[in-house]
């Protein structure tokens, strides 16, 4: 169980000469949860996108599985969950056909879904409690509900390592609990998590190793540090949208 | 009806129909990734293809294929990149493509009826030959687009995931682009190089208005763009009109009778259902 998952050596990103991230390295072997921990702006997306290949590296290595990233094509081993879903130029698709994408790694091109991609999607549909809302077309989903629909695409692939861009930021305490649900039994099942977020509410005790990325740098590699400010507040409900990108709403007009 | 006892208007129904079925199964891609407009683009360079097939005495639709699928492989390179001058680019290669066409169309001995043809379709000039051309390319696109489902999708859905599922993105992204080329080449004789993108485009925004998933939207966008071919070559016939334009109109009168009957229902069932107001938050601070 201590084989490493995810490794990062030296690892530097930048955009347009503006350095993002610098000389960051990272190891998370099989069974960990590690949380990525920052503010905005930090850098904690980057990684958590150069470590999939998402965002290139300027100079250093990222490795999955043991296997340089270039050379990786074991893609079915991980799960990924973006921050939020595409809103698809308008064209209608069900909760079920977002998450039936989630089998395609393992699946290929051009194989048609067999039955067991059919249990798996229903199984991903269930762990995240959507079994009821599979028919519904995404867009008329609350945040969260989307949100617990791309968790869903990704469980759907039975990965072995989820990766999670922010998955509670904006999200109703409902679906925070069903995400963390889902994520304990995940993890109950032997399964590795890397996953960025800003705070980690009721996934608290899921976490095993807190990484704080401050200004591109790696600052603190451990235990889970206590919130500090208003944050640390007992009933401190933090539900409202944080990013600094979120899409126009509520908040903005 | 007697009409359709001709040959030529066999012909001409029949080719109206796989495009009619084609031309929706390949758009709903390009609706999905907002390139509703990307079928004009590269018509107006497969444009710059038949005048050169016209000035090299080559055929013109098979030089038009190469010059738009070049065109529509241009295109996707300058998507991929998502640079904002891609905008920029993408408007020179429109103009250019069109004003391409024109100068060499005039070069050559072809008349003004000629390139009139191309701009505006001309289906009832179909030939035989003409005919298994469109038949093989137009299964072949339908084949393709509803085998990959699935792949192109998750490639049109959501590109960053497809990426990290191991998908091949690019290859899929070119296959699309290639078979918008094809599209828009086949499709040219039928509705003109002006309108092709209204038969890739309007049965999907007419579908997508009353449907709930991806799969039913492209079955009925199939359907129709199908029934919109098949009543446009019968008005264009009884009535003696232009066949692309009465095609694009009946496809349009769709979308308005759609738009507003599932406007007029979606109201009804509102009132009949009266949902209760929703709950609002707690106060996040004390009122006095």
């Amino acid at each position: 169980m201590t084989s490493p998952v995810i490794t990062v050596e030296h690892g530097v990103v930048g955009y347009d000469g503006r350095p993002v991230l610098r000389n960051i390295s990272l190891t998370v072997t099989a069974g960990e949860v590690v949380a990525v921990l920052g503010a905005n702006g930090s850098g904690k997306s980057t990684l958590i996108r150069a470590v999939l290949g998402l965002v290139p590296l300027s100079a250093g290595s990222v490795a999955l599985f043991d296997r340089p990233l270039r050379r990786f094509r074991q893609w079915q081993r991980i799960g990924y969950v973006p921050q939020r879903l595409g809103a698809g130029g308008g064209v209608p698709a069900t909760v079920r056909e977002v998450v039936a994408s989630g089998r395609l790694a393992r699946r290929g091109v051009l194989r048609p879904p067999g039955r067991a991609d059919r249990a798996a999607v229903d199984a991903a549909l269930l762990a995240v409690g959507l079994a009821d809302r599979a028919g519904d077309p995404v867009s008329t989903l609350s945040g969260g509900q989307q949100q617990r629909t791309l968790i869903a695409r990704a469980l759907a692939g039975q990965p072995e390592l989820l990766v999670l861009d922010e998955p509670t930021a904006g999200v109703d305490a409902a679906s925070q609990e069903a995400f963390a649900g889902a994520l304990r039994d995940f993890v109950g099942n032997g399964g590795t998590v890397l996953l960025v977020a800003h705070e980690l509410g009721p996934l608290r005790p899921v976490i095993s190793r807190a990484v704080v990325v401050h200004e591109g740098g790696i600052v603190h590699d451990g235990a889970v540090p206590d919130p500090a400010g208003h944050h640390a507040e007992p009933d401190h409900d933090h539900v409202h949208p944080h990013c600094y990108d979120e899409p126009a709403g509520l908040w903005s007009n | 009806m007697e009409l359709f006892q001709y040959p030529y208007m066999q012909r001409a129904l029949i080719g109206a129909l796989v495009i009619g079925l084609a031309a929706p199964a390949l758009g709903i891609y390009l609706v999905q990734r907002r390139l509703a407009l990307i079928g004009d683009g590269v018509g107006h360079v497969a444009l710059t293809g038949v005048g050169a097939g016209l000035l090299l005495n080559r055929s013109p639709v098979l030089v038009a294929v190469i010059a738009a699928t070049i065109g529509a492989i241009a295109i996707e390179v300058v998507r991929a990149r998502g640079r904002t001058s891609g905008d920029l680019a993408l408007a020179l290669l429109f103009y250019g493509g069109i004003a391409g066409g024109v100068l060499l169309v005039g070069l050559s001995d072809a008349t003004s009826a000629n390139l009139n043809a191309y701009l505006f379709g001309s289906l009832t000039t179909i030939s035989p030959d003409d005919l298994v051309t469109i038949g093989v390319l137009g299964a072949a696109i339908l084949v393709t687009m509803i085998a990959l489902r699935p792949a192109l999708f998750a490639v049109s859905h959501d590109e960053e995931y497809a990426r990290v599922s191991g998908l091949p993105v690019r290859t899929l992204n070119l296959l699309i682009a290639v078979a918008t080329a094809v599209t828009v080449t086949i499709a040219m004789r039928a509705v003109g190089v002006l309108l092709i993108s209204a038969l890739m485009v309007v049965p999907v925004a007419t579908a997508q208005q009353v449907t709930r998933g991806f799969r039913s939207t492209m079955v009925a966008a199939m359907a129709l763009g199908f029934f919109a071919a098949g009543t446009g070559v019968w008005v264009a016939a009884t009535a003696d009109t232009a066949p692309g334009a009465s095609v694009v109109l009946v496809a349009i009168a769709s979308f308005l009778v759609v738009a507003v009957a599932g406007g007029v229902w979606r109201t009804l069932r509102r009132r009949a259902t009266p949902t209760a107001a929703p709950t609002p938050e707690p106060h996040e601070v004390v009122l006095s």
